[in-house]
């Protein structure tokens, strides 16, 4: 049985229906990524497997354990991190307390996993003592990564997380985050920057309006000529 | 030179001591009212109650306490009777969070829906102290009245002016010292108090990092408690326990609080001691001090004074907007209103 499944998943924020019977199945220690284009409930499918949206008909499984009814923050504490897209660090605080708060739940020493955050992301140790407001966006994204990473999650969620850094920085966060998926965490990922992620990708997912046009490996989508041609520009 | 010195005495008897002591008082509350904005999102209009309700809890422990003979010596018998004013201020607080704010928080309220059941709170609480202690005028201050007094520092130095600190005055500053320093020791050092940051900074992310809002809402209701009796109970030994008068104190706090940037308890600080300065120094009649720096027969005949004191309110007012105007987030840049 596969680590994370998001099965026949609908439902949606009001009475209208966003997702139809959406499938997300990722292994463990794998890639996986959504995309597809705007509106189609890429975002939304995410949100509904961390339980932040209510889905009517589906179920979400986690290492065999039915989750589908635990509110988001009962799935962290089972082992779900999720990152959001914007505002996803503590404006105020220095970049050891985002970690510090990332750890919240951990009641043993977290220093340890801190400095794995600081070895995945060497930039944030000379950074921990500023205001995590006053960073870069690529280096906020770097902190929001990091706090998702210390609650030791087996799952890592990622919210379009090269949204508005640059190229370099895109390149380096996909490094990262296959650094993080070699340890063992399973990783799912929305993404607006298709070729990249389908790139690093173990599973591919491509949404169009709220349900599952292509499922594949990643290579298979970059090379499936359909795919190519109309989410990915030729 | 001796007349230099006399100006200098003048001053900071009339000035600049009572400005530092009632900044103090006005930052204490000015925090207050801050960490409410800054964690529970809304401006809370029953703050200047709270710090009567409390302040009336003090009064009556101590006249208990004066009953039975027990005192401080020099020091006011209130100071035993803080911690009692602060429990039952806690526990009111927290009643009202339970039966009134939870209720709106739960439905996921807009804040200006809280503000408007805090003004409800306030009437309440109006109505609380009045009925239990009235609504005039009560001293409780006992103990030594000064630390330093103007006749003795008279004959000391052998000029005209003496210099006077009231024991009230230096044991407002103390106490806020104090308060100030354990509040931010707090607020940095601990995990409850991080919370509470990272609460007040982005609560979805928050929520997912696994704090608890309840807790954290608890845990500011307590801290409001203890900074609205100590501040309601130092203001009310500098000066006296009117009911009345803490209501009204409500339009100076905001104005610290908004002046130093509301959600910033620096801010607040700051903000307090910039209104009790502004109020004090534009009402204060300077003519016996103008006497003194000039030659003698330049002597003013009126008051010199810029404003009359009954007008002090208008001082935190005109702050007040011209701050709003120009910079809404305040000196250290809080959230905009």
């Amino acid at each position: 049985m596969s680590y994370l499944i998001g099965e026949n998943m609908t439902g949606g924020y009001g009475a209208a229906d966003i997702l139809h019977g959406c499938n997300i199945i990722a292994e463990k220690g794998e890639i996986a990524v959504i995309v597809g284009p705007n509106g189609a409930g890429k975002s939304t499918a995410m949100k509904a497997i961390f339980g932040m949206l209510n889905i009517h008909t589906g179920s979400i499984i986690l290492d065999g354990e039915d989750i589908t009814s635990l509110s988001p923050q009962a799935r962290v504490a089972k082992g779900m991190a999720f990152v959001p897209q914007t505002a996803n660090v503590f404006p105020s605080m220095s970049v050891e307390e985002n970690l510090e708060m990332g750890a919240f739940l951990r009641r043993d020493d977290i220093s340890k996993t801190m400095d794995e955050v600081f070895d995945l992301f060497p930039i944030l140790k000379d950074k921990r003592n500023q205001n995590a407001g006053e960073l870069s966006g690529g280096q906020r994204q770097q902190v929001a990564v990091g706090r998702a990473l210390m609650t030791q999650p087996k799952v890592l969620m990622l919210d379009e997380p090269t949204a508005g850094v640059s190229p370099i920085v895109m390149d380096e966060l996909f490094d990262n985050i296959i650094e993080v998926a070699k340890t063992g965490i399973t990783i799912l990922m929305v993404e607006q920057n298709a070729r990249q992620a389908l790139n690093i990708a173990d599973k591919g997912y491509v949404m169009v309006q709220g349900r599952n046009k292509f499922t594949d490996t990643g290579e298979v989508l970059l090379n499936n000529p359909e795919v190519r041609k109309s989410f990915l520009g030729g | 030179m001796e007349d230099l010195l006399n100006a200098f005495f003048l001053m900071s008897n009339f000035v600049f001591v009572p400005a530092i002591a009632y900044g103090s008082q006005l930052a204490l509350g000015a925090v207050g009212v801050t960490l409410v904005y800054g964690i529970l999102r809304f401006s809370n209009f029953a703050h200047g109650d709270i710090m009567a309700f409390g302040t009336m809890i003090v009064i009556l422990f101590t006249w208990l306490f004066q009953s039975y003979g027990i005192n401080l010596g020099p020091l006011p018998t209130a100071l035993i009777a803080l911690p009692f004013g602060i429990l039952a201020t806690a526990i009111f607080l927290l009643g009202s969070d339970k039966f009134v704010y939870k209720f709106y928080r739960e439905k996921k309220a807009v804040p200006v829906t809280y503000l408007i059941a805090s003004v409800g709170i306030m009437f309440v609480l109006n109505g609380i102290v009045r009925f239990i202690i009235g609504p005039d005028d009560q001293r409780f201050a006992d103990g030594e009245r000064f630390i330093i007094k103007a006749k003795a520092m008279k004959q000391y130095l052998g000029t005209a002016e003496g210099v006077s600190i009231k024991v009230s005055q230096g044991l407002t500053v103390v106490t806020a010292v104090i308060v100030v320093v354990a509040l931010f020791w707090f607020l940095n050092k601990t995990r409850t108090g991080k919370s509470m940051r990272a609460f007040s900074d982005n609560e979805d992310l928050a929520l997912l990092s696994g704090i608890s809002p309840d807790k954290v809402v608890s845990v500011t209701w307590i801290l409001v408690a203890i900074l609205a009796t100590i501040a309601g109970t130092l203001y009310g030994l500098d000066k006296s326990f009117k009911p009345f008068t803490y209501f009204m104190l409500l339009l100076p706090i905001f104005a610290s609080a908004i002046v130093g940037g509301l959600g910033n308890p620096l801010g607040a600080i700051a903000g307090g001691f910039v209104i009790a300065f502004s109020e004090i120094m534009i009402t204060y009649p300077y003519k016996k001090f103008v006497a003194y720096i000039v030659p003698g027969d330049w002597k003013p005949e009126g008051l010199v004074q810029l404003l009359a004191t009954d007008y002090k309110f208008a001082v935190s007012f005109i702050i007040l907007v011209l701050v709003l105007l120009f910079k809404p987030t305040g000196i250290f840049a809080g959230k905009s209103v």
